[in-house]
């Protein structure tokens, strides 16, 4: 276990906690604004990944078609959003857990109509390569751009929120919607806006991850729930919590997958380490998830004071 | 009235498979007791749901704890159901426990999270489980043995057994419900701080139904395992609590038929639409049999946009009207 091994998967952890941030980063919103659970998120990140797909392919140029994916994937989101979701932020959740449940079945089945079952989608030929980072330790070109996108993303996310008047009705909506819509705030409109962007963001994740993961049906639900994760630990409505959960889950994920059969190997004897090292791995962040809702149930940087 | 028609429909139930055997099309008593497991699954999950009013997004742990108990049993040599199916039980009820004193101390959102991390982790467990096949799953060289002279290896016993136990469980629901512990947990459904206030111990409560319907979740999937021949981690997924869920609001939260009404529209319409050609959807959209989950989804969605009491809700109004 070289130092080397550790900071390369400190940056695998890192680039995969920069995509979830934009999946959650989304999806916080959502629910901290309208009190709403929205399962068909991961949905938009698979439209978006097969929207990304289909316009590098058409065009010809990755980035060109990443850059149209997203305003489309956006119009799909406020689409949806003006459809079918609005009518749910008055329901109870269970109504909002089965209608969105329903919308990730009804948006697979039309993935699978229109695209097929998958699509090819790879990193550019430019950044195929590995990027020699310190002496002996080569790391791909094409994970590093993720890191660069998510952290430029995470940015101007910062500077959006923190910064503009839009952002400042955001914050308004999320830490007490009466009170802003008592002050004059359009909700609705807002929300549409909201939504449309959350559902940009789906795609910028959706179109980077999509060489390394897979572009296909089913891609959203597996990371859906990461980013529930990410929510929860983070405090449900802030952006900034989603940022921090998002990092750490990364990490913890992605860390622990690598080190923690290793570590146990110290211990107990490899044959079992090999065996429930795996599952310890994968169930870890779970148990930050827990630990967290019991001890501080309003996650780590709640949005409501 | 209600009563003839609760035996009218048991009996309709017990004639099920003869009449299919009669017409020579045994695959649908395969089906019949595939929706009576789901139906007890579901009702399992809405003594919780819609009478304790905890939306748990983690039953499918339950259940899938339950199938790998009783399917470890018959891999280790012990296939006796009185044996397997009980253990089934105490194996989800003790993980109820456990999960549930943790989870029941959240309210709301954070409840439907916690649950559902903890069946994450459950999931992942058995993934890991290499000795009994981890990802690929656990194929069973046998179904359970009942004695008496029951041999569970035929379709028509196995669906009179989970007919009984589907009854059987009902009828102990329905019990349930209107003693004095259901009608204390539908108290706290609808004002907790109320009960707390005059001196009922409220997560005792709470914590005793979670625990049971742990405990019928995990039966029901004793009874999916036996009926597959077959489990794998795929039936702890959380699209499979999602599904349950989705029975049960589809059927009738806190309906003591909720569970049944929703199994069987659910798997009854997945069924209908996959296998059976209908002409005029054929020719809008020829492949629409590959495509079944759509219209399983716009029905999903329209019942909860138009039709939010499920199908008990609609012979309620019905009765009303």
């Amino acid at each position: 276990m070289s130092l080397i091994l550790i900071l390369e998967q400190s940056l695998n952890g890192l680039q995969f906690g920069l995509m979830l941030f934009l999946l959650a980063a989304g999806l916080t919103l959502v629910f901290g604004i309208m009190d709403m659970i929205n399962l068909a998120h991961g949905s938009l990140y698979m439209v978006g990944a097969f929207l990304a797909a289909t316009l590098v392919q058409a065009t010809g140029s990755f980035a060109l078609g990443v850059l149209l994916a997203i305003p489309a994937a956006a119009a799909v989101g406020m689409l949806l959003e003006v459809s079918v979701l609005r009518t749910l932020y008055a329901r109870d959740h269970l109504s909002q857990v089965l209608a969105t449940f329903a919308l990730i079945l009804i948006i697979n089945e039309l993935v699978r109509m229109v695209w097929g079952t998958d699509m090819p989608l790879s990193a550019p030929e430019a950044l195929a390569g590995p990027v020699q980072l310190l002496p002996g330790m080569p790391y791909p070109a094409y994970r590093l751009l993720i890191i660069g996108v998510g952290l430029a993303v995470a940015l101007l996310l910062y500077f959006v929120v923190a910064k503009t008047r839009i952002g400042m009705l955001v914050r308004a909506g999320a830490s007490n919607r009466e009170m802003a819509m008592a002050m004059g705030v359009d909700i609705r409109k807002l929300f549409t806006l909201v939504f449309g962007f959350g559902a940009a963001l789906c795609a910028i994740a959706g179109a980077m991850l999509g060489p390394i993961l897979a572009v296909q049906v089913g891609m959203g639900e597996n990371i859906l729930i990461l980013a529930f994760v990410v929510i929860v630990i983070g405090g449900i409505g802030s952006i900034r919590g989603a940022l921090v959960g998002s990092v750490l889950v990364g990490m913890v994920d992605t860390v622990g997958r690598a080190f923690i059969p290793h570590l146990l190997r110290e211990f107990i004897s490899p044959a079992f380490a090999g065996a429930i090292g795996p599952a310890l791995a994968s169930i870890l962040i779970y148990v930050v998830m827990a630990g967290v809702l019991f001890w501080r149930p309003q996650g780590l940087f709640p949005a409501r004071g | 009235m209600r009563r003839a028609l609760t035996v009218g429909v048991l009996l309709l139930a017990i004639a099920f498979p003869l009449a299919m055997q009669a017409i020579d099309q045994t695959y649908y008593v395969t089906m019949a007791s595939r929706i009576l497991v789901y139906a007890l699954a579901a009702t399992s999950l809405n003594l919780i749901l819609g009478y304790g009013g905890m939306i748990s997004f983690g039953h499918a742990a339950f259940v899938g704890a339950g199938a790998y108990t009783a399917s470890i049993m018959i891999a280790e040599g012990m296939p006796s159901a009185w044996i397997g199916w009980p253990l089934a039980m105490a194996v989800p009820a003790l993980l109820a426990l456990a999960i549930g004193a943790i989870s029941l101390r959240t309210r709301g959102v954070y409840f439907i999270m916690i649950t559902l991390a903890f069946a994450q982790m459950i999931y992942y467990l058995t993934v890991s489980m290499k000795a009994y096949g981890g990802d690929e799953g656990l194929t069973l060289t046998q179904r359970a043995t009942l004695g008496f002279g029951l041999d569970l290896k035929d379709d028509a016993t196995f669906y009179y057994v989970v007919l009984a136990i589907l009854v059987a469980a009902l009828f102990l629901v329905s019990r349930l419900v209107n003693a004095r512990f259901g009608r204390v947990v539908q108290a706290i459904r609808e004002n907790e701080s109320r009960m707390e206030a005059i001196g009922y111990p409220t997560l005792r409560y709470k914590l005793i139904a979670f625990v049971l319907a742990g405990a019928l979740g995990g039966l029901a999937g004793a009874l999916l395992a036996n009926q597959n021949s077959y489990v794998n981690p795929g039936i702890l997924h959380w699209t499979e609590s999602g599904k349950l869920m989705i029975m049960v609001i589809l059927g009738g939260v806190g309906h003591l038929y909720g569970g049944v009404f929703g199994a069987i529209g659910l798997l009854g319409l997945e069924e209908v639409l996959a296998n059976h050609k209908f002409a005029w959807l054929a020719a809008l959209y020829p492949d629409y049999q590959q495509h079944s989950l759509l219209g399983v989804g716009v029905a999903m969605l329209a019942v909860v946009l138009y039709a939010p009491q499920g199908i008990a809700g609609l012979f309620r109004r019905g009765k009303d009207g």
